[in-house]
């Protein structure tokens, strides 16, 4: 690491504006995550850039003393992608919600995952709208009674995990807003992928849709539901790890230890070239409900679009030189009157 | 290949000093391509010309109907032009129904050249007629020329190795060499050009080359085809000229623009007709260092250019109307962030999918007014394939002079239309190059919405830059510090400062140059891709001793500063356009005054003589 930069403190990356998400919102465990590994991850804070849309989550630029933008809903990740196509050298986040990102904005979501353009992306998901104040969102489970629901949500909900997965993203992860060592491996994990990382955060709003993940948080039900994916490592999970996650062929299982034996536990490998596993495992939970992956599903190499993009302009300017402006005007022939 | 059909004894043309000739066929039979090479020649012989090409909408309407008809016009002459020309003296028509779709259009007594072996009965009938027009008289008004084409193209190409289907591809060649003798134009520049194109030893390359040549000898031997003409070089102004198309003049544009403001290029874009072109040339330039992103639909095209200028590219996004309303949200949000951005809107026929390869300038109040809130912006617009290059740079200079999107209105008739553009002298193009903010403007702080006294343009710091981290959005914000605001009276202040600074680019716009005669009681005011005709109806109409005064205007938002001199004391002020008197309402709303407008919403451009006959009617009217 460059030994020249600057030792930041968390403080470095707060902005002076105040922070105004409602009290016990989720919004300020993720800003918290984040500013405090930004000053132990060693880039220079100029080159951080935060691209958000519209939404409670999208408020966090003005609070991170970097460069930002709260743009527009559903289109940060459309924006981000011209702000690291411009410049390579900078460090594009994109903070986005359930609803701007997997509603209005689903569409750039998708073809920035499939470009592998180097953004990370951190998707607030707290299954509702919380800015528009409390209708049901993409995320949201089928029934759910919202003020646009009354009789219980018709809608499908998408699994953001499955829904990246399948658009090739090289990248993609989920973590808990409240579970910040967790959160800071995964963070350290995505700025270090080159290419989009996504990352799905389940956070609570406490107003609008509270508890909407209490069986990952709640003490007596946490150990039975969280299942966390270590690249190399059995999937195991339940208080004594009595647990774990085989690969059957429906999918993926969940069985105990004491029954299958360990051997047949499946081994996580978040390299794997093909994204089919990791899909199967993103398809244990619908929600969260019952046992859930937290972890790194994928984390693979692909070129990434900048450097093709980069590549090609030095490959052109290799052999043809960079372009003279007069050699350009005359390119399709010319005459000469007199 | 040598062309040695040259030095053929040929008869001695007829010298003429203008003609209009119209390559029409089924789409599939490469009419665009015979007019496109035929006007290449034409531009190195030194004549001058303007094109006007005209597709069907289908790309695979059925073949051999109406609906496909696809057609190539040039005018070219050994004076100054204008237009491509109101109605053709010779039309080369492929089959009948190329025939039936551009018979009306034709002078009296004008010359047809007909691929006689398309004129079959299924042909005829898919063209709706009812029986053979070439036998049946009706075109006794029409000096009708006949050659076998596919015939004779198959017998040409007998030995180059291209068999089959493949072979009748070469007959727009053959049609081409035709009209080469017809017109004494040199073979030689189509000859290198195929073999530019397809590769020296290659079958294709043979049989485009047999086919030219054995068009150009059929004109030698033929009965009927030894009364030939003769287009002199035009006395252009002297200097080296090229033959321009509007898109690509504005895709140079956007190089030249860029490297006068010293930035690099990004443009962000989704295809669409009639704009695609501009992304296709400005991809082929990647030794500029320009980068092309095509994106997954027009918002993410504006979208990535946002980012971009952010990021301190200048920023550009193409498109057409449809993919103007998609875009207008996020252009909103630039006009707030007050980012560079140029947005250009090569305008179609519509509303919705319209006509989409027909011309309107039917975008101009959508430009000037469709976005929400008090959003004003500038506004640029493109004369002729050859003023897109300067009005381009024009645009980029005004966006990044005062930090704020500006949109550029070309159309689909500049487009691809085309014209002789003498090259400018690239060391004296303006140059404004951009100083992007690099240290605090306000002691130790830096306020990003900070202005300039003059352009009140913002300070430009990019992502980057130690010490300069800010946040810019699109909710309200507080005057110079940028922090998000909600009071009531920054709010009004704000909205009226952004509107001063749209304002301000009045000043930098010069003086409107008024042509022909500038005090006459009757102003021809135009805007846009009505140049051409309304200067040629204008000059029409003065030969025949009509006094008119003609100003087309380039700065639509803000309007020129001595517009309302102009205007002034005016009997009869014309605005002829393409739409249904947008510019005339606009005039009407600025000057409260009541402009006469000719609004033609047909998917053409006007002809001369039209815009002369509206000249003629309205001396009729005051003299009376
Ligand atoms: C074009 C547009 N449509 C609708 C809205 C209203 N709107 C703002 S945020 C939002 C939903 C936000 O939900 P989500 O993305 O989940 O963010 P959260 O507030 O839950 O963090 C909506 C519908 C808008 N601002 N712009
Ligand atoms: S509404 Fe919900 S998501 Fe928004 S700030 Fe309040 S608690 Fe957080
Ligand atoms: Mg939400």
């Amino acid at each position: 690491m460059n030994i020249d930069i600057k030792q930041y403190t968390r403080a470095d990356f707060q902005s002076d504006q105040e922070v105004r998400w409602c009290p016990g919102c989720g919004d300020y465990t993720i800003l918290a995550s984040v500013q405090t590994f930004l000053a132990e991850l060693g880039i220079e804070r100029e080159k951080h850039v935060f691209i958000s849309g519209i939404g409670c989550s999208s408020r966090f630029p003005y609070y991170m003393n970097t460069y930002g933008m709260h743009s527009i809903h559903g289109r940060a990740a459309a924006i981000a992608s011209g702000v690291a196509a411009a410049n390579p050298d900078l460090t594009v986040w994109v903070i986005t919600g359930d609803g701007d990102a997997l509603s209005i904005g689903g569409n750039h979501l998708i073809h920035a995952l499939r470009r592998n353009i180097n953004l990370k992306i951190l998707l607030f998901n707290n299954q509702i709208y919380g800015l528009t104040k409390g209708q049901y969102s993409p995320t949201s489970e089928q029934g759910k009674r919202t003020k646009t629901s009354p009789m219980g949500s018709i809608d499908y909900p998408f699994n953001p995990v499955s829904l990246a997965l399948g658009a090739e993203a090289t990248f993609v992860a989920r973590t808990l807003d409240m579970d910040r060592k967790h959160t800071a491996e995964i963070l350290a994990a995505a700025a270090e992928h080159r290419g989009t990382a996504f990352i799905e955060f389940y956070q609570n709003c406490n107003v609008f849709n509270d508890k909407a993940f209490i069986e990952l948080t709640s003490r007596d039900t946490r150990d039975d539901n969280r299942v966390y994916l270590d690249h190399g490592k059995p999937i195991l999970f339940g208080a004594d790890n009595e647990f774990g996650i085989r690969i059957g062929p429906t999918g993926a299982e969940i069985v105990e230890v004491s029954k299958v034996g360990i051997d047949s536990i499946q081994v996580h490998n978040a390299k794997d070239p093909e994204p089919g596993v990791a899909f199967a495992l993103s398809r244990l939970s619908h929600g969260p409900h019952g046992p859930t992956p937290l972890g790194i599903f994928r984390d693979v190499e692909r070129p990434v679009y900048e450097d093709l993009m980069v590549g090609q302009i030095e490959e052109a300017q290799a052999q043809k030189g960079t372009g003279d402006l007069a050699d350009l005007l005359r390119s399709t022939g010319t005459w000469t009157t007199n | 290949m040598s062309s040695d059909t040259e030095t053929d004894a040929r008869p001695t043309p007829e010298k003429i000093d203008r003609v209009v000739i119209r390559f029409a066929g089924d789409s599939g039979d490469g009419m665009q391509l015979a007019g496109t090479q035929f006007t290449a020649s034409s531009a190195m012989f030194g004549n001058d010309l303007a094109t006007l090409p005209n597709f069907p909408s289908e790309i695979r309407a059925p073949a051999g109907t109406i609906a496909g008809v696809s057609s190539f016009q040039v005018h070219i002459a050994d004076w100054d032009i204008l237009t491509p020309g109101d109605h053709p003296d010779c039309l080369i028509a492929m089959n009948p129904a190329a025939l039936k779709a551009n018979l009306h259009d034709l002078k009296p007594g004008a010359l047809i050249i007909v691929n006689v072996d398309a004129f079959n009965e299924r042909n005829l009938a898919k063209a709706g007629y009812e029986s053979n027009p070439l036998e049946d008289d009706s075109l006794r008004a029409y000096h009708v020329l006949t050659a076998p084409m596919e015939e004779l193209t198959k017998k040409a190409l007998a030995g180059t190795g291209v068999k089959g289907r493949a072979v009748l591809r070469s007959k727009n060649f053959f049609a081409l060499g035709l009209m080469s003798w017809m017109y004494s134009r040199p073979l030689k520049p189509v000859e290198d050009w195929i073999v530019k194109k397809f590769g020296e030893d290659s079958p294709v390359a043979a049989a485009n080359l047999a086919a030219l040549h054995a068009g150009y000898n059929y004109g030698i031997t033929a009965e009927g085809f030894h009364h030939t003409f003769e287009v002199e070089p035009a006395a252009l102004p002297k200097g080296e000229y090229t033959n321009i198309s509007g898109n690509i003049a504005t895709a140079w544009g956007l190089i030249a623009g860029a490297r006068a403001a010293n930035l690099p290029l990004f443009l962000g874009s989704y295809p669409i007709t009639p704009a695609t072109s501009i992304l296709e040339e400005l991809a082929k330039q990647k030794h500029f260092g320009v980068k092309t992103f095509q994106a997954e639909d027009e918002i993410a095209g504006v979208g990535s250019a946002v980012g971009a200028a952010f990021a301190g590219n200048l920023a550009a996004t193409t498109t057409s109307g449809p993919g103007l309303a998609l875009k207008s949200e996020t252009i909103s949000l630039a006009f707030m962030l007050e980012l560079p951005l140029v947005v250009i809107d090569v305008q179609r026929a519509g509303p919705s999918t319209g006509m989409p390869t027909k011309v309107e300038q039917s975008d101009l109040l959508f430009a000037m007014y469709g976005r929400h809130g008090e959003a004003p912006l500038p506004i640029v617009s493109i004369a002729s394939p050859a003023d897109a290059f300067s009005a381009t740079m024009e645009a980029v200079r005004i966006a990044t002079k005062f930090m704020t999107p500006v949109i550029l209105l070309s159309d689909g008739y500049i487009a691809n239309s085309s014209e002789p553009w003498k090259l400018p002298n690239v060391e004296d193009l303006p140059t404004f190059p951009v100083t992007l903010t690099t240290e605090p403007n306000d002691g130790d702080e830096f306020l990003p919405y900070a202005r300039d006294p003059e352009t009140l343009a913002r300070p430009w710091a990019v992502p980057g830059t130690p010490g300069l981290e800010h946040r810019v959005g699109g909710l309200e914000k507080q005057d110079r510090t940028g922090n998000v605001a909600y009071e009531p009276e920054n709010h009004q202040l704000m909205t009226e400062l952004r509107a001063a600074k749209i304002d301000a680019i009045r000043r930098d716009i010069p003086p409107i140059k008024v042509h022909g005669d500038a005090d006459s009681k009757i102003l021809v005011l135009g805007w846009g891709s009505t140049f051409s005709a309304i200067r040629a109806g204008v000059l029409n109409a003065r030969r025949n001793g009509r006094s008119v005064a003609h100003a087309q205007i380039r700065h639509l938002n803000p309007l020129p500063p001595d517009l309302g001199d102009v205007l002034e004391g005016r009997e009869v002020i014309l605005i002829p356009e393409l739409n249904n008197g947008q510019f005339a309402r606009m005039i009407r709303a600025e000057y409260l005054i009541a402009p006469r407008s000719y609004a033609k919403i047909q998917g053409e451009p006007f002809k001369a003589d039209e815009i002369e006959e509206q000249l003629n009617e309205i001396c009729r009217e005051i003299n009376s």
